[in-house]
């Protein structure tokens, strides 16, 4: 009797567990795996060329004013052997900027997860270009995001002057960084400065900002003007120690608070700040269970499971499989519109809500989305998309059925969740797929792509496809006839450079993302962005009207 | 053999059980129920384990420095006897006495050392009623003065070594008594010692010159010429017998031991029964041993040594220690006998339990010393605190004798053993691999030792066959001591080296690791998951290591390894300098600081040690027989202030004193200081001398100059790098003048331009200006250099201003006027 209700229990239980459907001997799989180690390499090789810094030169020039390289600064203001999680890794590495001359990342000090953002002064003298101010911008806003304290260990020239129109006058610019310090600041938010070099102008206002800042002797200088700027407005000769230097600051202006004797000092006062800053770092983790199993499947099968050609189609729930606790997964709604698998799992003990695509979204699909996001947000679970979508359905029968509606739905829900929410594009994101699954414009907390994800308005096919036809109305109009090969010229053009701007690595240099992650550590980073988003009190969600 | 083996676990069983012993004591008039042990260490310990299971209950005395040692915690009852001293506590016999009644004590042990070979203490136990557990007053009398004991030894014929201890000195008898004796001969002065005067004469020919340089080297060190002959023992052994006399007039002994591997005149390894003699030999010594004892009417426990000449086979009488030996463990473990359960019964009267052809001999045993001590710096005793100390675990035939615990410091103020390792095995070659294996397990951290030093004496294959002589350590010092320049050795080590620095760093980063996440909140842990993350690459990091230079292994060099965490949560530590592939090391907390180490598919089990000293934190590892002590800096927290030069001054001190300073090698006593402040010496000339317990250490004049800072007196205790004093040497003292008087030297010269250009001002003022800084900047040097300075200057200023007084006459317009 008591055996069989053990034996009905475990039955009940391993009823959520997904089954092993993947095939490792099909051709698929190989070719998968085959493509995937050709992008991991690529992966590798660009990250090793950014690990480096900058030119060797610039590098030893470096370690000769005893300045650390930005990571190991960071990873001495961490705990010892602690993990950290780097973001947009690979900005701006087609321009040569090297992690875009910042970096930035997540990573626990004293047992509290914070915010870094550390200028390499090795990439152009840690100069802002475009690029940089939109990764400072962006490490803010996650930090704002998931109430991070933000260290700024700061060794940068100011704005790149060159470039100052991109730099300096919009919204999302230069000045933007130290309206995000007053506003993360204002929110409790702690906003320190390790000022480890120099600080020049529109830069000094960091450390100034900050609620607290640390000062370098020797090497860290703030001052609004720098020596030669000084001379020539004023006449007067000084030297950078004398304008602006730690002693200047911590005794005299009092722009800076802490002394530090060399660059080790600096960080380890850093590291104090931390711990004495007071703030009970997680609250949201009561359902965090302590004990969690790991996936039944091995995780780098994800690797030959990531799709290559976006055209074949493939189970969500053998990735899924793969990143939630036990591969244990509760599915919602599993009958219904099943180009959207809905359900719920854990990682890492943390319950979350996942949104996988298994196929085109259709109509029942975009409405099942919907209620499941609205599921999560009235129960403070958060969400992870998954995201592998050509679009919405197109075509008559669909829109007569209004999926424009139930499109807008779905987007409405996404928008509106006040749930942590975390993207992770693992094949295509086209159209307005990209939306409703929680593309960048709808703020998810993170974004990561694997590195075979594409990401375009459209397909490139289609794209020509269309822009073909209507280039070949327009000459028509003009009376002009298209040859066969200009139109397959224009037609390949077109694909070719969708085919460019669609890859990740592109995306990732814009900063589209916030990297680009092997997929065998997908479950790994998913924990980690989980635990650095669950860093705030729970809010209630509104929503907007909904159209019925 | 099983009967052997047998007999051997029940005597065990007697020595560590709890039990009373199968055979009660006899009742008699003065049963003692209550002895109060007048030492320390292990051997208050040992002594106390005995009586406790005899039933009878124990009371310790300690000084200021002991309160929480061991002995006081293993004993019923303990009493204070005064400061740290030990010449006003262990060796306060009438504070120790009065410990006694205090207690009710009817006996006192006294251990070795200390009071043990005190006639006049043994009398005052006497006197006061109180039972001496030891020989009789008389014994230890006779045997203390060395001449008396050889006399009364001749006597009794016990062979003594041949020699010429006459009155007449005449060059003709010496030299005849000297071919009597037969060459190598030792001329030795009859006063004095430390070697000076001694000479070693092979042949007849050299014997006149050798005779007449001692004469005279005596005559101006001692102020005394006599000289007296003995025969010079080139390979001499140190073979003891333990012998043992009831009070009714029965001695038997109980085999010999060998203790000639020494350093330092101090016993570090000793085996029983003696290797490679005969059985007529070992009787042959034994029988001596009775006849010394029953020669000055012994009973108790004690100890006749022997120099055995190798060469001739022939073995002398040296001296008698009437006392327990701190060796006696290895002739319990070959006889299967409690020898402070015998001294117990003895001084309660009763008879030897056995005679001379029951005493069994079973198998063999050894004793290796454990040391705090500076093996490189010429096993100079250590002081410090036992970080970690992880004893060997004990068995049937592994004895650990010990009187420390973990956290305990060794004083200055006593004797630096740390443990008495004994193991026993079946015949030598097996209780040897047992001595090898226990000393390679035996853990201390904390302060040096010789555990490594004894290790490869153990290993020595000279050791190994059993060619033991009193000259070992110096005869195979270069196999012993690792000679930088033998290269074979210097390469094993530094592989030896980099493999045990790999596993320490890889250690050293889980635990890293694992203290983060305890000191983490729970939600947080999966940033300190195994491997450590990092986007798209794996996390490496340099470690920096000091290797610390406790066995003359390898030079205290700085090490970089670099570590990855490799994404199957393994490590590989490469160090860039070695240019050797890295390891691939797998880690397995066991808890603890044990760790299951994997490497090339072997597997096995280190243990770590780590402790902070010095702003440092100290790691030590044991793999295998290797064992390795490494630094690493803390990141130590500084201040804030503007004024980072002087941060560290107390650092620095340490570390650069200017040239000719001298500091204290070691932590000790000063006994005597042979010089005034401000004397002048001579390179080498002895300056202070330090003691720490038994060893007198020579502090010598590094360079000719003057002393200076010589603030220690007799009576002081120093600390191991204690500035000493300064012997400034005339350059030296030229340079100090110029770097830090130059305010004097540059007032002497400009007062001295101005007297020479500017005549006729303040001439009394400008004088006494120079005077004032030509004295100051000279003194520092010597009375006599100033004044002779000051009278030079001086001379120069009034040349100059007869000279000027000229000059101003002919030359200088009378316009120009100077006022006063």
């Amino acid at each position: 009797m008591m055996k069989r209700l053990i034996r009905r229990n475990r039955g009940l239980w391993s009823s959520a567990i997904i089954a092993d459907s993947l095939d490792r001997s099909s051709e698929s799989y190989g070719r998968n795996s085959d493509a995937m180690d050709a992008l991991l390499s690529k992966l590798e090789s660009l990250t090793s060329k950014v690990m480096g810094g900058g030119s060797p030169e610039a590098v030893e020039r470096n370690k000769r004013r005893n300045k650390l390289m930005p990571r190991d600064r960071i990873y001495r203001l961490m705990d010892p052997a602690a993990s950290f999680l780097e973001l947009s890794q690979l900005a701006g590495h087609d321009e040569a900027l090297l992690s875009g001359g910042l970096v930035t990342g997540i990573g626990p000090v004293h047992g509290r997860l914070c915010m870094f953002v550390a200028n390499d002064p090795t990439v152009k003298g840690g100069t802002y270009y475009p690029i940089t101010v939109k990764k400072h911008l962006r490490a803010q806003e996650i930090a704002a995001h998931c109430s991070l304290p933000c260290l700024y260990l700061v060794d940068s020239g100011g704005a790149f002057l060159p470039k100052q129109s991109q730099v300096f006058p919009d919204k999302e610019h230069f000045g933007r960084i130290f309206y995000n310090q007053a506003v993360m600041s204002s929110q409790g938010i702690p906003q320190i400065a390790l000022v480890l070099g120099s600080c020049t102008a529109g830069g000094a206002y960091i450390p100034a900002m900050a609620d607290q800042s640390v000062m370098v002797k020797g090497n860290g200088t703030i001052f609004l003007a720098g020596p030669p700027l000084v001379k020539a407005a004023t006449g007067e000769e000084v030297s950078p120690e004398d304008l602006g230097g730690a002693a200047v600051h911590c005794k005299t202006s009092g722009v800076s608070d802490y002394f530090a004797q060399d660059e080790l000092h600096a960080l380890s006062i850093g590291r104090n700040i931390v711990k004495n800053l007071h703030m009970s770092g997680i609250l949201n983790t009561q359902h965090v269970s302590a004990d969690y199993k790991e996936p039944l499947y091995d995780v780098h099968e994800l690797r030959a499971i990531a799709p290559t050609d976006f055209k074949q189609s493939f189970d969500i729930r053998s990735v899924i499989a793969r990143l939630v606790d036990g591969s244990e997964f509760d599915e919602f709604k599993k009958l219904y519109g099943t180009t959207l698998v809905t359900g719920f799992a854990r990682i890492h003990g943390q319950p979350v809500g996942i949104i996988g695509n298994n196929g085109v979204l259709l109509n029942e699909s975009a409405v099942k989305g919907a209620h499941f996001i609205e599921l999560c947000a009235q129960r403070h679970i958060p969400l992870i998309f998954l995201q592998n979508i050509t679009g919405f359905m197109v075509g008559s029968k669909s829109e007569a059925n209004g999926i424009a509606k139930s499109g807008a739905k779905m987007v409405m829900a996404v928008s509106c969740a006040k749930v942590p929410k975390i993207t992770i594009v693992i094949g295509g994101s086209f159209g307005a797929g990209n939306y409703a699954m929680c593309g960048r414009a709808y703020s998810p907390n993170f974004m990561f792509f694997w590195p075979n994800a594409r990401i375009s308005v459209m397909g490139g096919t289609q794209a020509a496809g269309v822009l073909t036809q209507i280039e070949k109305a327009n000459k028509k109009k003009g009376g002009i006839q298209w040859t066969k090969e200009e139109e397959e010229k224009f037609s390949a053009e077109i694909v070719e450079a969708y085919d460019r701007e669609g890859s990740a690595f592109y995306s990732t240099a814009r900063l589209w993302d916030d990297g680009i992650i092997d997929p065998a550590d997908t479950r790994k980073v998913l924990a980690f962005c989980l635990s650095a988003s669950t860093n705030r009190m729970p809010e209630s969600t509104k929503y907007g009207i909904f159209r019925m | 053999m099983s009967l052997i083996l047998r007999k051997k676990a029940s005597y065990l069983v007697r020595l560590y059980s709890t039990k009373p012993p199968l055979t009660t004591l006899k009742s008699e008039s003065q049963q003692m129920e209550k002895i109060l042990i007048a030492n320390r260490g292990e051997i208050a310990c040992r002594i106390m384990r005995s009586a406790k299971r005899l039933g009878i209950k124990t009371v310790a005395v300690y000084s200021d420095v002991d309160k929480e040692s061991l002995h006081v915690k293993s004993a019923d009852e303990a009493v204070y006897i005064g400061p740290p001293q030990a010449r006003l506590s262990y060796l306060n016999s009438s504070n120790i006495i009065q410990a006694a009644e205090k207690t009710g004590a009817q006996a006192i042990h006294p251990g070795y050392g200390f009071l043990s070979e005190s006639a006049e203490f043994a009398q005052l136990c006497e006197d006061e009623g109180l039972t001496f557990i030891g020989p009789p007053a008389s014994a230890i009398r006779d045997m203390g003065d060395k001449s008396a004991s050889k006399r009364i030894m001749g006597a009794a014929g016990v062979p003594l070594v041949p020699g010429y201890h006459g009155d007449e000195q005449d060059i003709g008898l010496m030299k005849s008594e000297a071919d009597k004796i037969g060459y190598p001969v030792l001329i030795k002065p009859t006063h004095g010692g430390g070697g000076k005067g001694m000479r070693i004469v092979q042949s007849p020919r050299d014997f006149v010159d050798s005779f007449l340089g001692a004469q005279r080297e005596a005559a101006a060190s001692f102020g005394v010429n006599t000289i007296l002959l003995e025969k010079y023992i080139t390979k001499p052994r140190h073979i003891e017998v333990q012998v043992f006399g009831d009070k009714h007039g029965n001695v038997i002994h109980l085999y010999e031991r060998d203790c000639s591997v020494q350093r330092r005149h101090q016993k570090i390894i000793e085996e029983a029964p003696a290797p490679n003699i005969n059985s007529d030999f070992r009787s042959h010594l034994g029988e001596a041993a009775v006849s010394a004892a029953k020669a000055v009417n012994y009973h108790n426990a004690g100890t006749v040594e022997f120099i055995v000449d190798t060469v001739s086979g022939e073995f002398y009488f040296m001296e008698m220690n009437t006392r327990l030996q701190v060796e006696h463990p290895v002739t319990e473990m070959i006889v299967g006998q409690d020898l402070v359960e015998w001294q117990i019964r003895i001084a309660n009267g009763e008879p030897l339990q056995m005679n001379q052809s029951q005493v069994p001999l079973i198998g063999h045993a050894f004793e290796a010393r454990i040391y705090a001590e500076n093996v490189p710096k010429g096993f100079l005793p250590a002081t410090g605190t036992l970080h970690h100390y992880c004893p060997v675990q004990v068995s049937a035939s592994v004895r650990v004798e010990t009187g420390v615990a973990q956290g305990d410091s060794v004083s200055m103020h006593y004797d630096p053993m740390i443990a008495k390792l004994v193991v026993h095995g079946e015949n030598r070659g097996a209780a040897l691999i047992k001595l090898k294996d226990c000393l390679s397990k035996f853990q201390v951290a904390g302060l040096p030792t010789n555990i490594d030093f004894l290790l490869k004496l153990a290993n020595h294959s000279a050791f190994g066959n059993g060619n033991v002589e009193t000259h070992f350590i110096e005869n195979y010092k270069d196999d012993l001591f690792i000679d930088p320049d033998n290269a074979t050795l210097a390469e094993n080590s530094s592989s030896a080296l980099i493999y045990g620095s790999s596993i320490v760093a890889a250690c050293i980063y889980e635990k890293q690791l694992a203290r983060s996440r305890l000191n983490a909140p729970r939600p947080l842990s999966i940033w300190y998951s195994r491997p450590t993350f990092r986007l798209n690459h794996c996390a490496r990091t340099m470690i920096e290591l000091e290797c610390e230079d406790d066995g003359g292994v390898c030079d205290s060099a700085c090490l970089q390894l670099g570590i990855t965490c490799l994404p199957d949560g393994k490590y590989l530590v490469e160090i860039p300098e070695a240019k050797s592939p890295g390891l691939e090391i797998q880690l397995t907390h066991l808890g603890n600081d044990a760790y299951q180490v994997e490497i090339g598919g072997v597997s096995r089990r280190v243990t770590l040690a780590v402790y902070v000293k010095d702003e440092s934190e100290h790691i030590h590892i044991w793999h295998g027989p290797d064992h390795y002590h490494f630094k690493q800096k803390l990141g130590n927290e500084r201040s804030d202030s503007d004024d980072g030069g002087t941060l560290h001054k107390s650092n620095s001190d340490e570390t650069s004193h200017p040239p000719g300073t001298v500091v204290a090698p070691m932590a000790g006593l000063v006994v005597k200081v042979l010089v005034k402040d401000s004397a002048r010496v001579e390179e080498g000339q002895p300056i202070i001398v330090l003691e720490a317990m038994k060893m007198e250490h020579v502090v010598k004049a590094p360079n000719s100059g003057q002393i200076h800072g010589l603030h220690v007196t007799t009576g002081r205790q120093v600390f191991d790098g204690t500035v000493l004093f300064t012997v400034k040497s005339l350059k030296s003292a030229l340079r100090l003048m110029i770097i830090h008087r130059w305010p004097s030297t540059a007032t002497i010269i400009v007062s001295y331009l101005y007297n020479l250009f500017v005549p006729c001002v303040r001439l009394q003022s400008i004088w006494s200006v120079m005077t004032r800084e030509i004295w100051k900047l000279t003194l520092d040097y010597n009375e006599s250099w100033a004044m002779m300075a000051i009278l030079l200057v001086h001379g120069l200023t009034r040349i100059s201003l007869r000279w000027h007084a000229i000059q101003l006459r002919t030359k200088i317009p009378p316009t120009i006027s100077y006022t006063p």
